[in-house]
């Protein structure tokens, strides 16, 4: 080390996309080193605002008489190809919290390591107290925010429903931190297309089946429009009693209609 | 700079508009929550109340706005731990200020609007921009719906001209009634109009005898 012109590279070139490092010369080494490690040091590239590979699309869910329901299909996009079918993107978090996500599925699995995590320590304090949706809302929250402040974003939008204390909850949170509560929400395409159907639709006292007819239209109709989706759903319920995650199941298509057959028909100008 | 990309911030729109009167204050929002042509939500309240006297309203990107809110009541809190009492208004506009600028080159994506009572107990407004610019008015409106506001408020409470010497007030003439069936009005007629602005109106009133709320149903085309 004793003759070689050394360059300390900082973190303050981070923030400007390229290496900014100081250059020393040997005389004024000691000097420079004097308050760093000694220790060779090694540079690692840190990457920043990745692009998503494989995506889940819409995740759907709303309030009902007794609880929230969640559904979302099962498919795991690589871009435009149907990589993965039967991945879960619905789970539970703690006792009174359900979970689901589109957007990058291992972001979301690192984000169930985190929860996983959040949720064990704080059973470990063994006091009986226990996070509730608003809690885990708030956590992920400030986790979404954070790390798009840090300009690597968890790839994700997150839907959370939940009930305690005899209290209903349904929150959502996106990639760059914007955060909501409502009655109905969803993500991506569902925003487009089932929301409108929802806001016509839903009721407060919607019964556990009412409730599931309903998001079975909106899924159908995900279904038809968008081209990332696939026929493999799960529906999952939490209410006071519990959480359940039902198994994937499909729904009955009709590609009978007439505009389906022969879009071109009837649109004059067309092909 | 390179890495700060479209994807950094979002505009979730939103309207907020306050007026200062001689012994009260109306601050308000509507409170749709939007992204492009989209509604995320058709209540969700912009309005946070900082101190007893003091409460700011914020359109622009949701995350920025809520982390703002959170790190001023944050603040607040530090505050009465310090000195036992609540923050003045005048106090809590210049904090605003500095908390703005301290994000000078990774700005809080913000449109505020603080409003309340000075230490005298008279209406005082202070507007923002992102980066911590601040003036004290009479009046102001900020977000995607001020460019329609703010006009027929110069209109209606046309303030004595900051240049003139010695100062006048800035408070409008209006009854406190007034002030809130004018608001009510600029919100109606900026709704028509703005397709961020819509489905419901939070009025907040501050006065001697402490903060009232209010809501109003607006459009929700």
């Amino acid at each position: 080390m004793q003759n070689v012109e050394i360059s300390i590279p900082t973190l303050n070139g981070w923030l400007l996309g390229y290496p900014v490092t100081y250059l020393f010369s040997n005389e004024k080494l000691k000097k420079a080193t004097g308050v760093v490690s000694m220790q060779s040091l090694h540079i690692y590239k840190i990457y920043v605002t990745r692009y998503p590979y494989v995506t889940g699309t819409s995740v759907i869910a709303m309030k009902y008489k007794d609880g929230v329901i969640m559904a979302s299909d099962t498919a795991g996009s690589y871009g435009s190809t149907l990589r993965y079918k039967s991945v879960e993107r619905i789970k539970t978090v703690g006792d009174h919290t359900i979970i689901g996500a589109s957007g990058e599925i291992s972001d979301f699995q690192e984000i169930m390591r985190y929860l996983d995590e959040l949720i064990l320590y704080d059973k470990m304090w063994d006091d009986g107290n226990s996070l509730g949706p608003k809690e885990v809302h708030n956590y992920l929250n400030r986790i979404m925010y954070n790390r798009r402040n840090k300009f690597n974003p968890l790839y994700n939008s997150l839907v959370l429903g939940g009930v305690k204390n005899g209290q209903k909850y349904l929150g959502t949170v996106n990639m760059i931190g914007t955060h909501y509560e409502d009655d109905h929400l969803a993500t991506g395409f569902g925003n487009h297309l089932a929301r409108p159907i929802l806001r016509s639709e839903w009721r407060e006292d919607l019964t556990f089946e009412e409730a599931v007819k309903l998001i079975e239209k909106c899924l159908l109709v995900l279904l038809y429009r968008d081209r990332s989706s696939i026929n493999k759903f799960q529906i999952a319920k939490i209410t006071a009693e519990g959480t359940t995650i039902h198994p994937p199941y499909s729904l009955r298509t009709y590609w009978g209609f007439s505009h389906f057959q022969n879009p071109s028909k009837g649109a004059a100008g067309t092909w | 700079m390179a890495l700060r990309g479209d994807w950094m911030y979002e505009n979730n729109g939103g309207t907020c508009v306050a007026i200062a009167g001689i012994d009260y204050c109306v601050v308000a929002a509507d409170t749709r929550l939007s992204v492009g042509y989209s509604i995320l939500t058709r209540d969700h309240s912009k309005i946070c109340s900082l101190a007893d006297k003091c409460v700011l309203a914020s359109s622009g990107f949701q995350g920025d706005i809520r982390a703002l809110h959170k790190h001023l009541s944050a603040r607040h809190l530090l505050y009465q731990h310090q000195h036992n009492k609540q923050m003045s208004c005048p106090a809590m506009g210049q904090l605003l200020s500095n908390t703005l600028y301290y994000k000078r080159f990774f700005p809080y994506y913000a449109f505020n609007v603080l409003g309340g009572l000075d230490n005298e107990g008279k209406g005082c407004v202070y507007t923002y921009d992102a980066v911590g610019s601040y003036e004290r008015v009479g009046y102001s409106a900020q977000g995607s719906g001020s460019t329609l506001i703010m006009p027929v408020l110069d209109n209606q409470l046309k303030s004595p001209s900051p240049l003139l010497l010695p100062a006048r007030d800035a408070v409008t003439p209006l009854s406190e009634t007034e002030a809130v069936d004018l608001v009510k009005d600029v919100f109606a007629s900026a709704t028509e109009r703005d397709i961020y602005t819509g489905d419901k109106l939070e009025i907040v009133v501050i006065n001697a005898s402490g903060i009232k709320r209010e809501y109003l149903e607006l459009r929700k085309d």
